[in-house]
């Protein structure tokens, strides 16, 4: 259940303990960020960026077996192509509800609520998984290559 | 008013660290002294869509170049001397950049005082067409959306090259 006790790898005991505490509420800001994106500052862009910052925090303190545990890379990689489709047939149902592309075909509901602005939130909530997931994936890749000798 | 050209002289500092350096630690630091001092810059022109982004980026720019060059024996030292024609060149540029930019800058309006009839237009009609209390959201996700399909395309390019150049599996031997 530990990986802090049986890992060696990674940082010392103090970093460990502090990423263990400060790894949650950094998720749940990266998420709070994505689904306010139309009604506070913030969006889709930053928020995947601190949810992939989290696990980045993970991987340097706990060594890349403990953060591949959470997500690997493939899952990372599919991540990104989930949400950039997600976000591509966003558009693309525009034309189907008889519109353009990127037509605002939801109702647009009562403003200042979190239920709001037509598919706004569905598109940020996509581009938070695309840039979450492909940025921990970028991470991994130019961070932990090795050439084998 | 003073706030911005502070921070605009610290960031200039910072770049000119970076480039005058011997150590490429020393470098990423600089560079990160300025985007941090653009964060700060966005916040005095009241834009905290643009400074939450440049915060996130930049802070996860920085671990990865730190970790990218190397902390525990940084041999990055730089010994050759600088050529004269390089130096030559740089100012005869910057002096040509400086002069085009002058002549430029005169026909931009007033700081503060934006005449664009687009903006307008969408600071007056998008929180009732879009219903986005976030106005800059409401243009990236709405009015601009086709943009922001394009950037997105973009990471996803860079992101897929970075990923196939630095790749394990089907790497020849040596």
């Amino acid at each position: 259940m530990s990986p802090i006790k049986n890992n060696s790898q990674g940082m010392s005991v103090i970093v460990k303990t502090v990423a263990k505490f400060v790894v949650p509420p950094i998720v749940l800001f990266g998420i709070y960020m994505v689904l306010h994106g139309h009604l506070t500052p913030g969006g889709g862009f930053p928020g995947g960026v601190i949810i992939a910052s989290s696990f980045i925090l993970l991987t340097l303190a706990f060594g890349r077996e403990v953060a591949f545990q959470k997500l690997k890379r493939s899952t990372a990689s599919l991540l990104e192509s989930i949400g950039g489709l997600i976000f591509l047939s966003l558009a693309l149902l525009g034309i189907g509800f008889g519109g353009w592309f990127f037509l605002n075909f939801l109702p647009k509901g009562q403003p200042l609520r979190i239920l709001s602005a037509g598919f706004i939130p569905l598109a940020n909530i996509a581009i938070g998984i695309k840039v979450g997931g492909g940025i921990f994936a970028v991470f991994l890749v130019l961070i932990m290559f090795r050439v084998k000798k | 008013m003073w706030q911005i050209y502070a921070l605009a002289f610290l960031m200039i500092a910072g770049s000119l660290v970076a480039v005058h350096t011997r150590y490429l630690l020393s470098a990423v630091i600089s560079l990160a002294v300025v985007g941090l001092a653009l964060c700060v810059a966005f916040l005095y022109l009241q834009a905290p869509d643009c400074a939450i982004t440049q915060i996130v980026v930049e802070v996860l720019a920085l671990i990865i170049l730190i970790r990218a060059t190397g902390v525990e024996k940084d041999i990055s030292e730089i010994r050759d001397k600088r050529e004269v024609f390089v130096i030559e060149t740089a100012v005869i540029f910057i002096v040509v950049f400086a002069f085009f930019i002058f002549k430029a800058l005169n026909y931009l309006p007033q700081f503060g005082h934006p005449l664009m009839r687009v903006s307008q237009e969408y600071i007056n009609k998008g929180l009732a067409q879009t219903g986005s209390a976030n106005l800059v959201t409401s243009i990236l996700l709405d009015f601009r959306a086709y943009d922001t399909l394009g950037e997105a395309t973009v990471l996803f390019t860079a992101i897929l090259g970075a990923i196939i150049v630095l790749r394990e599996v089907g790497r020849k031997e040596k």
